[in-house]
């Protein structure tokens, strides 16, 4: 394997690392930005309704999302475990915990697939043309947390999808990759499996917790 | 362009089939992507300015319809603001120049500024789709709740188009950024960047972290209308007001977009062609950064009439005039730049003297337009629409024309005519007053925006303006062919033509492939000519 840099811009792979590194913080501070928005969007409008949203927060599943955070956090420490191996070199332990990272990632889409599937069959979604059906304070404003609820998670969930695909790819071009190569994109793609996770950290306490 | 007549080791001499453009890394050649592509995006929107111009020509409407007209307008904004001026200086001279100016073979990530310019086009042809299916009739604001309950017109099509330029935006300002933190040349510390090297980085940073506020509002907008998920309906206890923090959040910061590298551009044309060092480099350059910063919490001095709250507006009135103190602060230094300069008027230097003389004029107008009270009366009139004209084509355009001319030579390796420069910078220079500075008169008037026909007693200063546009596309018109004749049968350019200080002039033109023959060390400060002291 060679010292080889990818960009012809760098002259050492380690100041590659760097850049590579803090490209992805930056990257990051946008993605930041994109959630900040929509989550300062759910806060304007549950201060408006706080009893509307308390209720229909009530609606959602809370084993299945506390299933879910757990293991969001685990995968986490299973993409943090191949980072340690990578940065040691040892390379069969990072490829175990990317492998590990990606699974749990899928597990966590298959759980959220089901909670989308019941809350659909309930008459919570506002997809397919399929009318809304909540019998409790508010509806309006209760729609209004749904669709909100369907937006955010959404959204974090096609995150965590390009994450698993970044995983796939990483793992998948394994082989013909430098040593390293390997360590900017587990160091790159790692930071940004966390920057997942906590968003649904910030999610699940925001759209599940507000009052139980 | 003959091939043979470059010397071997140029970038050109890299290839010259579709591959070796489509497919390069070389920041050289993407810029020349951008340049192409945003070159037919200004004359497809500066195309539409004008047939808008024809039918204000009579107060009656007799050329478009009021429905085409709106059509007209908000695609013209749409294609100006996002295809053309947010990536204008950025993704043309910035790519070029930027690792020039460090030093550097390249930007940091050079596929994914290659990347950037693919996402630009499948986003603005999109857009173009969406314009030729139908039309958008909302304005380039999307203001909801017409963008989002009311109008037919193709909004979900044109917000996707623009939602995904708006990566290609983050790509180029992630890259940008670790660049310039990364790969700065040996010597070469902060404070010996060139301003324009700086206010790439400031524009850079809101770029990253404006444009995916922008994204959340247009899914918003997008679901809105596709889901009806309530954000902007008061049914669901929405609120369209919230659509206006959102954008505006955004497009306030944007407007920075579109005028710091303008000023970038000017700090290096206006040194060198006085001979003088640029005065308060410091003071210029961290202002830069100031104007990034305060950019953010601006936003509500386009809501005054919106129905935000009085303490609201007072506090964003106050803010916006704390933006005025930075800008102030670059055109005086501008200014004393010029003190006992031996000054040339070549082509360069008219483009940013008329900047200087634009920019300030439009910037004094912002003042008006922050007042609480004087907002009030010029709100949506012809006011703001020649303010932020003044900003966004007297400001950006002609320091985007004048960058265009200075750092031509070093681009294409060939020298452009001087005369018929000359003639097409006054030439913008008077067409654009002429069109622009009887909007003023107008919208103090009270002639509102967007209306298609109006009341007979505007019709002299709508004349005015109307003629003021075909001169204006005159001098637009001109660059393109003299400088496209330049590339056939221009004289080849030295390495430093305009005996300019800076790493890019220390390269031959065009620079080869890996930008320097060996990676330059620095041991001075930018802009090294000679202080008026020392000429005593
Ligand atoms: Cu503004």
């Amino acid at each position: 394997m060679s010292e080889r840099t990818q960009s012809e811009a760098f002259a050492a792979p380690r100041r590659e690392l760097a850049a590579d590194t803090f490209g992805m913080w930056i990257f990051l501070a946008s993605e930041a930005m994109l959630f900040g928005a929509l989550l300062l969007v759910f806060l304007a409008a549950r201060i408006a309704y706080p009893q509307a949203f308390a209720a229909a927060s009530g609606h959602l599943s809370l084993p299945l999302g506390t299933a879910n955070t757990v293991v969001l956090i685990t995968s986490s420490f299973t993409m943090a475990l191949a980072h340690v191996f990578a940065d040691a070199g040892r390379w069969r332990g990072a490829t175990a915990g990317l492998a590990a990272t990606g699974a749990l990632g899928l597990v966590f889409l298959a759980v959220k697939g089901y909670e989308y599937r019941s809350e659909y069959l309930e008459g919570l979604a506002p997809v397919l043309g399929a009318p809304f059906r909540y019998e409790g304070p508010a509806p309006a404003n209760a729609e209004l947390f749904f669709n909100l609820y369907f937006t955010m998670t959404a959204l974090h969930a096609a995150h965590l999808l390009g994450g698993i695909a970044v995983v796939g790819f990483v793992l998948a071009r394994w082989r013909r990759t430098a040593a390293a190569g390997r360590l900017r994109r587990v160091t790159a793609t790692g930071l940004y499996w966390h920057f997942v996770d906590v968003v649904w950290i910030f999610l699940f306490p925001v759209l599940y917790l507000i009052d139980r | 362009m003959s091939a043979d007549t470059y010397p071997p080791q140029s970038y050109f001499a890299a290839g010259y089939g579709p591959r070796a453009w489509f497919l390069t890394t070389d920041h050289k050649r993407v810029a020349w992507l951008y340049l192409v592509a945003l070159t037919a995006f200004f004359f497809i929107g500066g195309a539409m300015a004008v047939v808008m111009r024809l039918e204000l020509a009579t107060p009656q409407g007799d050329v478009l319809t009021a429905d085409v007209y709106n059509r007209m307008f908000s695609i013209h904004g749409i294609i100006m603001v996002w295809f053309f001026l947010v990536p204008s200086i950025p993704a043309t001279l910035g790519n070029f120049l930027l690792p020039l100016m460090l030093g550097a073979k390249d930007l940091a990530f050079p596929r994914l500024n290659l990347a950037s310019w693919y996402v630009f086009a499948f986003g603005s042809l999109f857009t173009l789709f969406a314009v030729i299916a139908g039309g958008v009739d909302t304005g380039w604001t999307f203001y909801t709740p017409l963008s989002s309950l009311y109008s037919d017109s193709y909004v979900s099509a044109a917000a996707f188009g623009v939602f995904i330029v708006g990566f290609s935006t983050i790509m180029t300002g992630i890259n940008f950024i670790v660049s310039v933190h990364k790969l700065r040349a040996p010597g070469l510390t902060w404070f010996r960047l060139p301003i324009f090297v700086w206010t790439m980085y400031a524009t850079a940073l809101v770029m990253v972290l404006a444009t995916p506020v922008l994204a959340a509002s247009l899914i918003l907008i997008v679901l809105e209308r596709v889901f009806g998920i309530g954000v902007f309906n008061p049914e669901l206890g929405g609120d369209p007001l919230l659509f206006q923090h959102l954008f505006w959040f955004y497009s306030h910061p944007a407007v920075y977009i579109m005028i710091l590298p303008g000023m970038g551009v000017v700090s290096e044309i206006l040194p060198c062609f006085a001979r003088r060092p640029l005065f308060g480099y410091r003071a210029v350059a961290l202002s830069s950064m100031a104007i990034a910063v305060f950019g953010f919490l601006v936003w509500g001095h386009h809501m005054f009439v919106s129905g935000q709250s009085a303490y609201a507006g007072v506090v964003f009135s106050f803010l916006s005039f704390l933006v005025a103190i930075p800008s102030a602060i670059k055109v005086f230094n501008w200014t004393l730049t010029l003190r006992k300069g031996h000054i040339t008027f070549d082509t360069p230097m008219l483009y940013a003297l008329g900047f200087l003389g634009l920019f300030t004029f439009g910037g004094l107008a912002g003042l008006f337009v922050a007042s609480l009270a004087v907002d009030v009366h010029l709100h949506d009139t012809y006011f703001v629409v020649a303010h932020f004209h003044y900003i966004m084509v007297g400001g950006m355009v002609t320091a985007y024309m004048g960058g265009l001319h200075f750092w031509w030579p070093k681009m294409t390796g060939r020298m452009y005519s001087e005369l018929w420069g000359r003639i097409a910078a006054v030439t913008t220079f008077i067409g654009f007053n002429l069109t622009f500075f009887p909007q003023y008169v107008l919208g103090y008037l009270g002639m509102p925006r967007r209306y298609h026909a109006y009341p007979a007693e505007f019709a002299f200063w709508h004349v005015l303006s109307s003629t003021g546009a075909v001169v204006l596309a005159i001098g637009y018109v001109m660059p393109f062919f003299y400088l496209g004749w330049s590339l056939l049968r221009g004289s080849a350019a030295p390495a430093n033509p305009w005996r300019a200080s800076g790493l890019e002039w220390q390269t031959a033109s065009p620079p080869p492939q890996h930008n320097f023959a060996r990676t330059p060390t620095v041991t001075e400060g930018p802009y090294a000519y000679p202080e008026p002291e020392d000429e005593r």
